[in-house]
């Protein structure tokens, strides 16, 4: 373990000892508080959208965003491990994933399916609420973090939040999915601005999870639709407490 | 090569072994050997750990203490008598068409991937590895769960992957925010997630992070815990999925979970002046053990009942260890050790007698100790063991925290009792005649494997009586580690 009495990174960071000048990470900083803006816009038009070739868009621009996120973090604070997993989640959230999800739906013949969402005003309140929720939460917390990552911490909470908003509200498995991996976007959010991102083997075996996970939940939906001939989630609510 | 290594890389070899050659008969002897391997090396471990003392691996990102040595080696056998017990289980599977060759190899290499996530999730010392193990195993026993892809499974094993994916999303954040309160702490490259260096500096961590951190932590492992309110998945993934798979459920990675929220509360408990991880366990502990025990009676499915217990027996354990001292941790430790083998002897003798009905609804299981009188002996002194009745392990750990309690929380005693009298006189109602009486079951083909049903009920009676001086000493370390 180091010595306690070395300045840690975040104060060096704090000191200003960047690579790129003190007036440049300002800039950079509120760069990356308009992609937390983007994401918490995303997550609430992924609330509100009904057909599932939109919200594949939505999600994959999401991934999109949290890459730049990353990659503008890891210049900022001269991490180049940030640039190895902005160049995982390209490669997992905006190309591999999308692309399942396509083929999933191809496959299944739902690619112009438009979901009956009751009561979008409502859902939406409930997330303004929760945003509120999340921003409170985050509030004593934020105030302790580097000025870089102010406020993100709160809009990355707020994301997983709307995500687990989004899973309860929807009745059809694959907007579902969507929503289990919009949360884990929520989450690596979380983790490369308010730490500068986790250690590289946990960010692997991170990525290697929601890998399988993305599978075996492709496999899951085909074997409901063997089994229901739907994939309305509301099937699968036989086994109850009598 | 350490011990360690063996341990972790046995099961996963025999996971791509059997991915491979699962769909034969010689599998299931397979499984069992590299389980019995795995458990081998478990024991090499243990015997070092009893001569050196705690010890690091690879960089210090493995590590055993006292409180993992124990659960290394308590998974690792219940490991090998779950894969002895699933040998004529699944042949008889096999043969009533519900498992066919694929689905055996996706069992097979599923179950020894099962137990080396459980096993890396309990010796490494990296809190973020922890989270990566919990969720593969979540993967891992979501494909054992729907295995037979029945409708009903199917909706177990989608309930339970969405349930437990959100839980344990949750636990991410909570890691996320250990990671941010370390980081200022340790620096980035000091190895700001091991556990061992947290453990450390825990006194220095940020009070403000720490409790939302634990919060999240706490709801994130407690979900796969199975404490109320967050235990939906557990009674279907009990009751759908193939009974092996049950009993690794309940005796292993319950424990496991609890382990990780352990792990986190001795994190806390030092960082913050309050006692609020305490109060939240302690709270959670006694709503689950209230609830399940009102859940409990009003079962009919066999399995169905056994997973309530589980999360009645959990949340006394949640309890205990929210309750603090070295008594009740002590108590609660205990009650790990010999619930995960009453409770895995319950679901083998059950998967049994389900087997020899043809069902699980407990009314249409009928006389089962006519047919087969060890099943039927085995199944009743397993419910006497797990319901408390002395001289068996059981009842020694639930005395010991109800006189704390007594003490310490009084409040929570008359719950306490209440809560275990019900589930006793619910369970031994339900369990007497479908041992005793006129018979309903027919004989299997393939003799039952008994053997695990015996050895598990023979520990938890030592244990109830005679506990060995280096396991009592690890309790003893452990509790003291933990807050005692």
């Amino acid at each position: 373990m180091r010595p306690l009495s070395r300045p840690s990174e975040g104060e060096l960071r704090r000191l200003g000892s960047g690579p790129a000048p003190p007036e440049m990470n300002e800039l950079l900083a509120q760069f990356i508080n308009l992609l937390g803006a983007l994401l918490l816009m995303l997550a609430f038009a992924m609330i509100s959208q009904r057909r599932i070739l939109s919200l594949i868009a939505l999600f994959t621009m999401q991934g999109a965003t949290l890459v730049l996120s990353t990659i503008v973090v890891g210049y900022v604070t001269d991490q180049p491990h940030l640039y190895v997993s902005a160049g995982i989640t390209f490669a997992l959230k905006v190309v591999l994933i999308p692309l399942l999800l396509h083929r999933v739906i191809a496959r299944l013949d739902i690619r112009w399916d438009v979901e009956t969402l009751f009561n979008i005003p409502t859902t939406m309140l409930i997330g303004i609420l929760v945003v509120i929720i999340a921003f409170n939460l985050a509030l004593p917390i934020a105030k302790l973090s580097t000025s870089l990552t102010r406020g993100t911490l709160g809009i990355a909470l707020a994301c997983v939040l709307l995500s687990f908003l989004m899973m309860i509200t929807r009745a059809k498995a694959v907007p579902q999915v969507i929503g289990f991996l919009s949360m884990e976007n929520g989450l690596f959010f979380a983790a490369t601005s308010a730490t500068y991102g986790m250690p590289m083997v946990v960010e692997l075996g991170i990525a290697l999870d929601v890998l399988i996970g993305v599978l075996i939940l492709g496999v899951f939906i085909f074997q409901i639709r063997e089994q229901f001939d739907s994939l309305d989630i509301r099937h699968l609510e036989q086994l109850k407490e009598d | 090569m350490h011990a360690l290594l063996f341990v972790l890389g046995i099961p996963l070899t025999g996971g791509l072994v059997l991915a491979l050659v699962g769909h034969r008969d010689a599998a299931r002897d397979v499984n069992v050997a590299f389980s019995a391997g795995t458990f081998l090396a478990a024991c090499v471990l243990t015997a070092q750990v009893v001569a050196d003392g705690p010890q690091f691996v690879w960089e210090r990102e493995f590590f055993i203490d006292a409180l993992n040595v124990f659960l290394v080696a308590l998974t690792a056998f219940v490991g090998l008598t779950t894969a002895i017990f699933s040998r004529p289980y699944m042949r008889i599977e096999r043969d009533r068409g519900k498992m066919t060759p694929p689905r055996l190899r996706l069992y097979h290499s599923m179950y020894q991937l099962f137990s080396f996530t459980m096993l890396l999730a309990l010796m490494t010392n990296n809190l973020g590895i922890l989270w990566v193990a919990m969720e593969a195993a979540t993967l891992t026993t979501v494909l054992l769960v729907s295995v037979y892809r029945t409708a009903a499974s199917l909706e177990a094993a989608w309930k339970y992957f969405i349930l437990c994916g959100v839980g344990i999303a949750q636990a991410l954040f909570g890691t996320v925010l250990i990671y941010m309160a370390a980081e200022k702490v340790l620096g980035a490259e000091g190895g700001a997630l091991l556990w061992t260096n947290l453990n450390a500096v825990k006194a220095q961590l940020d009070p403000d992070i720490v409790t939302l951190a634990f919060a999240f932590l706490f709801i994130g492992y407690g979900t796969k815990v199975g404490l109320v309110p967050l235990h939906n998945w557990l009674p279907d993934a009990h009751a759908e999925g193939p009974t092996p798979v049950s009993a690794v459920l309940s005796g292993l990675l319950l424990n496991v979970a609890l382990y990780a929220v352990l792990r986190c509360k001795v994190l806390a408990d030092g960082a913050l002046h309050g006692n609020l991880p305490g109060r939240l366990m302690m709270g959670f502990g006694i709503v689950s053990v209230v609830a399940a025990v009102f859940f409990l009676i009003r079962q009919k499915d066999a399995k169905r009942m056994f997973a309530y217990s589980s999360i009645e027996h959990m949340g006394l354990m949640t309890f205990a260890f929210g309750v603090g001292g070295p008594i009740a941790t002590y108590a609660g430790l205990l009650h790990m050790t010999v619930h995960s083998l009453v409770k895995s002897a319950i679901f083998f003798a059950v998967g049994h007698a389900t087997q020899k009905a043809g069902t699980q609804i407990m009314d249409e299981i009928r006389g089962l100790i006519r047919v087969s009188p060890t099943v039927g002996w085995g199944l009743m002194l397993a419910t006497l063991a797990i319901l408390g009745s002395p001289p068996f392990g059981v009842f020694a750990s639930e005395f010991l925290i109800i006189t704390t309690a007594m003490r310490e929380q009084p409040w929570a005693t008359p719950l306490l009792l209440i809560s275990l009298g019900v589930a006793f006189a619910a369970v031994f109602a339900r369990v007497q005649p479908m041992v005793f009486g006129d018979t309903s079951v027919r004989p299997l083909p393939h003799p039952p494997a008994l053997i695990p049903v015996f050895v598990h009920l023979g520990l938890g009676l030592m244990l109830g009586i005679y506990i060995p001086p280096y396991l009592d000493a690890w309790y003893r370390q452990a509790a003291q580690m933990l807050g005692g």
